[in-house]
């Protein structure tokens, strides 16, 4: 699973797969601004066919922080 | 007292080339962009042709995340920018920041980036709308994406004057060096709507040609001219005030002299056939300029190939310019490179200067058959060369318009 989430946001994010590990901060590390974390989420929520509600999503700043709430939510 | 106002630098994205001299050779030997429309299906539509720019890549010029969340015509608005600023010389650096502007517009802006947002609205619902639309879509967007490359954070503004938009933008940007509110100020306009809801809207106003040559579909002054064919890019141009240029041994490529300005009040899409306001504009930047008829070399028509403007715009020529109207050559350029819209008026500004530097009037293609009421040298099917220092650049648009920027050759 951190495999397909690292695809999509090197997709999303025009960084290369090496840069990101589960420690990785979106916008500190991967260079990431407000509307690029927005545009990933709907992205990931597409790809595994969930809803990450606002009060959830805004809490997400790293890499890992994705990988858990997906693992515990699909 | 007033400063004086001249151009440095210079960029092209067009169907003819996204380089000065490749564009150039192109209008100088009578090269035709237009070509049948490959980005999407026209069998439904009655325009068949535009002047598509079929190899663009945005990355060559634009970090490729950043492309990603531009409009193409942000993409090519940045491009033009950024081969603008190269011809120019100019260290940006060193320019002072706040007396550094942009002046940019687009005649439509992101149009596709809404048709592909509207499409995930209807198809996914409204949570799927990406953040970017909005900062994609806005018209303004060239404007502020070039001042951040440049980190110009003097006067900025984008004029939306559809098909005068970046005649309005140069002649504003020359007013506002000239009146000391800036240096050196990025202008121009930029355009990307061959696009199927912009073509199809185009296409019911019949305001388009329907000759599925690609060849012959746009022919200027021509008795047969049934309507524009639509082209898509940029033009740039830096712009300096004249001291600045010298002191940092600026090469100067043409003086921006005179500036017009007016509107029909008369219809929404339709030329004012009395074309008084037309004229008053070509009269307003030749008095602006302190230029007689006779100092006119050289008209860059609008000569957009619709049976009104064409018509109408020769006549203005005449109210304005009296007998000296038969010894003044007038060409339209969008023969060969399509009618840019908002992006139209600075394409042919550029060509205006490169005409004046090389003392060459760029032809009018496909010219064949003459209309009794267009009956002005329109610089037919063949360039030829002329001394010319001082030469007019029209542009009219949608919502009745006018516009007109005197350039002169520098130094004289």
């Amino acid at each position: 699973m951190f495999e397909k989430v690292k695809k999509i946001i090197v997709e999303q994010l025009g960084v290369e797969e090496e840069e990101i590990s589960m420690e990785s901060s979106f916008i500190d590390d991967l260079g990431a601004d407000s509307l690029d974390i927005v545009e990933l989420i709907m992205a990931l929520e597409e790809e595994f066919d969930l809803e990450i509600p606002d009060s959830e999503a805004e809490k997400i700043s790293t890499v890992g922080d994705i990988v858990d709430y997906i693992k515990s939510n699909s | 007292m007033k400063k004086r106002v001249v151009v440095t630098g210079m960029g092209v994205v067009s169907a003819l080339g996204n380089e000065i001299n490749e564009f150039w050779n192109s209008i100088k030997s009578g090269k035709c962009g237009i070509t049948s429309v490959s980005s999407f299906d026209v069998s439904n539509m009655t325009t068949k042709v535009a002047a598509e720019i079929k190899d663009f890549d945005p990355t060559l010029y634009i970090d490729k995340k950043e492309a990603k969340r531009m409009d193409r015509f942000s993409q090519f608005a940045l491009a033009a920018s950024k081969m603008a600023v190269d011809n120019s010389g100019l260290e940006v650096d060193k320019v002072d920041k706040y007396r550094f502007g942009v002046v940019v517009g687009s005649g439509i802006g992101g149009i596709q980036t809404f048709e592909d947002q509207h499409d995930i609205l209807r198809d996914k619902g409204p949570g799927r709308v990406s953040p970017f639309f909005i900062p994609m879509m806005i018209s303004n967007m060239a404007s502020g994406r070039i001042a951040i490359q440049f980190g110009a954070r003097g006067f900025n503004e984008c004029v939306v004057t559809a098909c005068a938009t970046s005649t309005n933008a140069i002649g504003d940007a020359f007013k506002v060096i000239q009146r000391g509110d800036a240096d050196v100020i990025i202008t121009g306009g930029s355009e990307a709507s061959i696009t199927p809801i912009a073509f199809a809207g185009f296409c019911s106003m019949k305001a388009m040609s329907t000759t599925e040559d690609p060849a012959l579909a746009c022919r200027p002054f021509d008795a047969d001219r049934n309507g524009f064919v639509m082209g898509e890019g940029a033009g740039i141009l830096v712009v300096e005030e004249l001291e600045h240029a010298i002191k940092r041994g600026a090469n100067i490529l043409a003086e921006v002299v005179g500036y017009g300005c007016t509107n029909d009040a008369y219809h929404i899409t339709a030329p004012d056939p009395e074309g008084e306001s037309g004229a008053r504009c070509m009269k307003m930047a030749m008095d602006d300029a302190g230029l007689t008829p006779e100092d006119v070399n050289y008209i860059n028509a609008h000569g957009t190939s619709t049976e009104f403007n064409d018509k109408f715009e020769s006549s203005a020529i005449k109210t304005v310019f009296g007998d000296h109207a038969y010894k003044l050559p007038v060409s339209s350029t969008k023969s060969m490179t399509g009618h840019l819209l908002g992006a139209a008026g600075a394409v042919e500004a550029i060509i205006t200067i490169l005409s004046i530097r090389e003392g060459f009037l760029p032809p009018t293609i496909n010219y064949k058959t003459p209309d009794p009421e267009c009956d002005l040298d329109y610089v037919p099917n063949q360039g030829r060369k002329t001394n010319i220092d001082c030469a007019l650049s029209n542009s009219l648009g949608f919502g009745g318009h006018n516009a007109t920027i005197a350039l002169k050759k520098y130094p004289l």
